[in-house]
């Protein structure tokens, strides 16, 4: 049975614990409502450019001289698995669902006796696959500087990524980054980059462009920029859903506390209670012997 | 006369989308104007000055390269970096010019013996050179 002090002790440190993670809750919410709006506000070029990727696509994806990061290498052997995580934790289960996926994934892409090679976004999802996988880390991008992230770090990890695709590092990339749905529930995701693959609507009327200079100019400068928007919009979703994630896990946190500080509270009040009736039973019991 | 709607985003926010009569566009094989019923095009941009003629007045924007895609009711510029002409300040271009500098730089040392990345990055250079010409700063030597 613990003391009346140590219980009291007890109540006050839930109590800071609690005021904590109220505090992050909210810091939180106030962080997700920009990060939603730079996902929001990238939409519009993520979605045109997808657009034209995709009539271009169609239209030069046949032949034979089409750039390799659409058509790939004619391999899978060696896969890159790029895999975005949160640099911080405290967000539920937000990074461990990410690295669960890209683990599965592995595992299985190392089952059927293929390469695999990893980078890192993120120091959370490093750590957490480090064990497992940490013979196959080739590089870390370390984004705990970035207060927010811009067009320009996704140009970067880009940029390190078709350096090696140019090398002739890896066949096939995978992005793994978790997809906002809302506040509760995000998707972890695993989305192909290289080759890259379009979706075509199939029934959109197909309006004939010229081209300046010609398709294959086009496509060939358009497609590294694909591949930076892809990870510039992984990024922004992955932004929204690590706030998410910490602000629905701190609300839980918050409400958890509160609940354990009514259990110690009733559990104070009645040890004092006991103590006092103790104290009772000895006077009573004491002045009933004289 | 037909007006055409025009957009211009970046990946981190779409700056303009007004209704225009007329814009004028930075290709990468040369500037064009793009007017309503316009051939469908899609054409690459080189850094330059990007100008819509609307019926208040006209927009001046710089932009760093991207594409523009043409119909005859619309144009939409997706730029990569795109600033309304009035936010680029003296400081903003030299930043500009300075990563052409430094993209110019790396292309030299990597591509020792091929021309082909060089030259795109002393274009790019010269582009941004030329982009100060054009609003009225001068890049630093």
């Amino acid at each position: 049975m613990p003391s009346l002090k140590d219980l009291k002790n007890r109540i006050e440190s839930v109590k800071s614990t609690r005021k904590i993670t109220k505090a992050m809750q909210m810091v939180a919410a106030a962080k997700l409502r920009r990060a939603q709006d730079a996902a929001e506000a990238s939409r519009p070029y993520t979605e045109r450019f997808n657009t034209v990727m995709g009539g271009l696509a169609a239209s030069v994806g046949g032949s034979d001289s089409a750039p390799k990061l659409l058509s790939g290498t004619g391999s899978d052997q060696v896969q890159l698995l790029i895999i975005m995580t949160a640099e911080r934790g405290l967000c539920g289960g937000f990074n461990s669902n990410i690295a669960k996926l890209a683990k599965t994934h592995a595992q299985k892409l190392l089952s059927e006796g293929k390469t695999v090679k990893i980078v890192t976004v993120g120091k959370k999802g490093r750590d957490a696959i480090k064990r497992e996988l940490g013979d196959y880390f080739v590089d870390h991008v370390d984004l705990s500087e970035v207060k927010r992230v811009g067009y320009a770090n996704a140009q970067d990890i880009a940029k390190d990524i078709l350096g090696r695709f140019d090398a002739g590092e890896f066949d096939v990339a995978t992005i793994f980054y978790a997809r906002f749905e809302n506040v509760v529930t995000q998707h972890p995701t695993a989305q192909q980059i290289i080759p890259a693959s379009f979706e075509q609507e199939e029934d959109a009327d197909v309006t004939l462009y010229d081209y300046e200079p010609g398709e294959e100019e086009i496509l060939a400068d358009l497609l590294p920029r694909g591949v930076a928007t892809a990870i510039f919009s992984a990024l922004l979703e992955n932004a929204a859903s690590e706030q998410g994630a910490r602000m629905s896990a701190m609300d839980n946190a918050t409400r958890n506390a509160g609940e354990m500080i009514d259990k110690l509270t009733i559990e104070f009040n009645r040890s004092r209670q006991a103590v006092i009736t103790n104290e009772l039973i000895e006077i009573i019991s004491g002045a009933e012997a004289l | 006369m037909a007006n055409l709607q025009f957009d211009l985003v970046s990946p981190e926010r779409r700056l303009a989308s007004v209704e225009a009569t007329e814009v004028q566009i930075p290709g990468a094989d040369g500037d064009m104007t793009a007017m309503a019923d316009h051939a469908p095009t899609i054409t690459t941009l080189r850094p330059g000055i990007l100008t819509v003629v609307h019926g208040g007045g006209s927009d001046a924007y710089v932009v760093s390269g991207g594409f523009a895609e043409i119909t005859a009711t619309g144009v939409s510029v997706l730029a990569e970096q795109a600033l309304p002409r009035d936010e680029v300040t003296q400081e903003v271009y030299d930043q500009m010019v300075e990563d052409a500098k430094t993209v110019y730089g790396r292309a030299q040392e990597t591509f020792k013996n091929e021309p082909g990345p060089v030259d795109d990055a002393a274009k790019l250079l010269s582009d941004m050179v030329a982009i100060g010409g054009h609003i009225g700063l001068t890049a630093k030597n």
